[in-house]
């Protein structure tokens, strides 16, 4: 057993009882008990107080805490952003929302240029403890504007965090962990499986989170260190290297394909856990990276140098990656721009190819 | 390829009337005499001051209006007259003082080369110390580039500011901020970006919280009016509206952005101030130049905000006396007339006037008075030049540049800086050359 699936046992302990839970049922357990926890945590977003959000990932907790704990905002991003600065620098703990991914340019000047360097250029004298959380990926015909998978942008920023969960336990582990963070942390929520793993065939019966084990999650407190992948399957033949929704996509590639992969589950692209990429590349000598993003330039490109740099002297084949295209999310297309099982299982055979 | 002036079939010979562009253009430009007289200055004293509790709407005369309580004999006049004390006078005066004989040596320093660039804030000393004198010592404060006031008003140290403008071994900011870029948790300052505007929502979120918590904190945030045309002053008053926030934002139109005159702001429309009355939040335009109207006016919006009334807008009409910085040359874009006719004349002067006039000072007193300030800033400048200045030798252990990344250092930080302290000794054998 892993390092980090012994430390995440461990955390577990401490939740209590287990319920069955699909991903916004879990981020909204998440958000429960730290607004419990701690009287600093505060919500704000567009449409989440009293309508929950548009995911429902905020239900009741208005309801709950009252109207200055979790409050609608005005449709302004940068606005949300800028205040949550503000009220990082006064001492609270505030959790943005950002209803899609794609709305979060006009607030990246205050993330990027403020939350992200406030503890820097103020030399650690004011902090900006936030945790944006904002749906994101495609999948749902969502069109160019709800379908964007940004989260590169966001790992080439010093001082930044990019957090993203695949399974409904993760979700609300992962999220208290980055509202206890003392840094600025992005929380991108694949929204294409809060409702059920995707195995990437689009006209297959949409699935549940019904019977899975990373679907039960404690109602209590727990929570999973940033920094730290999670090993969905062992394997010889090559690793893969996932995050989100695509975690569930090259699994079931894989078991249809019969391939031996290890499947790394990144959970954070920053920090990320170098070791397990080194450990599982060194021992495999074959690596495949997904991502939904597109390609040039994007979280993969950096994967990519990480490994050849590091493990090129094991390696027994290049380095591929599988990605979205250089296009915007076309709707009508949307099915022919995922990077799902055909793109993944090319990727895969020319892998093991030699 | 298609032209931006291709027209679509059926246009051709049409007889609607051609179309203008206006470009705004400042009234003077180098060389050309200077007459303000179009401002339309009010008479002192004549301004309506509204009970600090009163409706919004209220306020807005006072929008297009000019609040002004010292008239020319010298004399506050009016029902904005403050009535401070003869002591809280001279203290005002003395701090406005101090800013200036800073300024003027900092300014001298940077040519000199012993920092890369200094902005000075002459003429608008009143909008940031008087300001702040009207505010709680805690209440917080999320200044732009050129609120050195606040700072003085609230008595950090000379030798501070000078480490942080040398990036000297000294300057609690390790080297990593542009020179007036200063910060004090402990003196409720916040730390300035260069990023403009971006201090607004964030003041505003600082105010919310604190009312969130019960607390009597406000918060108060300077910008200049070239940076209203910014989306964050539009969140932030949009934001400060919705949620009552206690929060002052301050307005400084001191009539340039850099090269840009106030017209590029939207100057030629409508007063900043007159801004607040779109988003329903109280406003008030007041002469920048006068420190007692400065003091009232911001008093008055701190008064309102503590007592759950609400955000204020304040436009402190004022004028930038000098460059925006030293890397600015004003000489070629605005006649060199316009400082020396600015109608509202130095707040520095007419406050000792009206000290003067009221029998509490006297010009002996201000010339002893400057030139112990003026020593007051050499001794800083020079304990501070003990810390290094910059461009000489390598102030800050190489480790510091990776450190406050994040609150713990994370493996590929951890690299970085590893190399960085690596590559010293081939790079820099005997440090930085002097």
């Amino acid at each position: 057993m892993s390092e980090a699936m012994e430390a995440q046992d461990a955390a577990a302990g401490e939740g209590g009882e287990t319920k069955h839970m699909n991903m916004i049922e879990a981020i909204n357990s998440a958000l429960d008990c730290m607004l419990a926890k701690d009287d600093d945590v505060i919500l704000l977003g567009e449409d989440i107080g009293y309508f929950g959000g548009v995911f429902r990932c905020t239900a009741g907790l208005q309801e709950k805490y009252g109207k200055t704990r979790v409050f609608d905002t005005p449709i302004s991003e940068c606005g949300i952003i800028g205040v949550a600065v503000g009220m990082g620098a006064y001492g609270l703990r505030p959790v943005p929302e950002i209803q899609f991914a794609d709305y979060i340019y006009p607030g990246l000047d205050q993330l990027i240029s403020e939350a992200a360097r406030l503890r820097y250029r103020s030399a650690g004298e004011f902090i900006a403890p936030m945790t944006v959380r904002s749906p994101f990926g495609g999948g749902i015909f969502g069109g160019q504007t709800h379908s964007q998978s940004p989260e590169a942008i966001f790992t080439h920023v010093a001082g930044l965090k990019t957090v993203i969960p695949a399974t409904p336990y993760d979700a609300k582990g992962l999220l208290i962990s980055c509202i206890e963070d003392n840094d600025p942390v992005i929380f991108f929520e694949p929204k294409r499986i809060y409702n059920g793993p995707f195995d990437g065939y689009y006209d297959r019966p949409a699935k549940n989170w019904k019977g899975r084990e990373d679907a039960q999650v404690p109602e209590g407190y727990y929570s999973i260190p940033l920094g730290k992948a999670r090993t969905v399957t062992e394997g010889d033949q090559l690793t893969i290297l996932a995050y989100g929704t695509m975690v569930h996509v090259a699994e079931a590639v894989c078991r249809e394909k019969g391939v031996e992969a290890e499947i790394l589950d990144l959970r954070t692209l920053v920090p990320l856990d170098i070791e397990a990429i080194e450990a599982s590349v060194e021992r495999t000598g074959r690596c495949l990276i997904v991502h939904e993003a597109t390609r040039t330039s994007g979280f993969g490109a950096e994967l990519s140098a990480l490994v050849t740099e590091r493990c090129f002297y094991h390696l027994e084949a290049p380095v591929e990656r599988v990605t979205g295209f250089d296009t915007p999310y076309p709707h009508s297309l949307e099915w022919a721009y995922f990077p799902g099982p055909v793109r993944i299982g090319e990727a895969i055979d020319k892998i093991l190819q030699d | 390829m298609a032209k931006a002036t291709d027209r679509a079939a059926g246009d051709k010979g049409s007889n609607r009337p051609k179309l203008a562009l206006h470009v705004p253009e400042p009234r003077y430009r180098p060389g050309d005499t200077v007459d303000f007289s179009h401002l339309g200055i009010t008479e002192p004293g004549a301004q309506p001051r509204p009970d600090e509790t009163a409706e919004a709407r209220e306020t807005y005369p006072l929008c297009d209006d000019l609040i002004r309580v010292l008239g020319d004999d010298d004399k506050a006049h009016g029902p904005w007259d403050p009535r401070l004390d003869a002591d809280t006078l001279r203290r005002m005066l003395r701090e406005m003082a101090l800013v200036r004989a800073f300024d003027n040596r900092m300014y001298r320093a940077q040519r000199q080369g012993k920092t890369s660039f200094y902005m000075k804030c002459t003429g608008e000393e009143a909008t940031s110390v008087c300001a702040t004198h009207a505010l709680a010592g805690d209440d917080m404060i999320f200044p732009s580039y050129r609120q050195q006031g606040c700072l003085i008003a609230r008595g950090y140290e000379l030798t501070e500011m000078v480490n942080q403008i040398y990036s000297n071994k000294g300057d609690k900011l390790k080297g990593r901020q542009l020179p007036i870029m200063y910060c004090s948790k402990r003196l409720s300052f916040f730390s300035i970006s260069g990023n403009l505007a971006t201090q607004l929502p964030q003041a505003t979120g600082f105010a919310m919280a604190s009312a969130s918590k019960g607390d009597s904190r406000i918060a108060a945030t300077w910008v200049g009016e070239g940076s209203t045309a910014e989306g964050d002053f539009h969140s932030a008053l949009t934001f400060a509206t919705v949620y009552n926030a206690p929060v002052i934002f301050n307005v400084i139109n001191n009539q340039w952005a850099i090269s840009s005159f106030s017209g590029f702001a939207g100057a030629e429309r409508a007063t900043f101030a007159a801004r607040a009355i779109g988003y329903g939040m109280a406003g008030l335009r007041v002469d920048g130049n006068d420190p007692l109207a400065v003091y009232a006016a911001e008093r008055w919006a701190a008064d309102r905000a503590r007592s759950n009334g609400g955000p204020t807008l304040i436009e402190h009409f004022t004028y930038r006396a000098e460059g925006h910085s030293t890397s600015d040359d004003p000489s070629q874009y605005r006649s060199a007339e316009e400082r020396g006719e600015w109608t509202l004349g130095d707040p520095v002067m007419r406050l000792k006037d009206h000290l003067i006039a009221l029998g509490e000072w006297s010009e002996e007193q201000q010339e002893a008075q400057d030139a112990e300030l003026d020593d007051m800033v050499k001794a800083a400048m020079k304990e501070g030049e003990k810390n290094g200045i910059l461009g000489h030798g390598l102030h800050h252990p190489f480790a510091t540049m990776f450190e406050d990344v994040f609150e713990e250092l994370p493996w590929h930080l951890e690299e970085q800086s590893e190399q960085a302290i690596r590559e010293r000794e081939i790079k820099f054998p005997e440090g930085l050359k002097k």
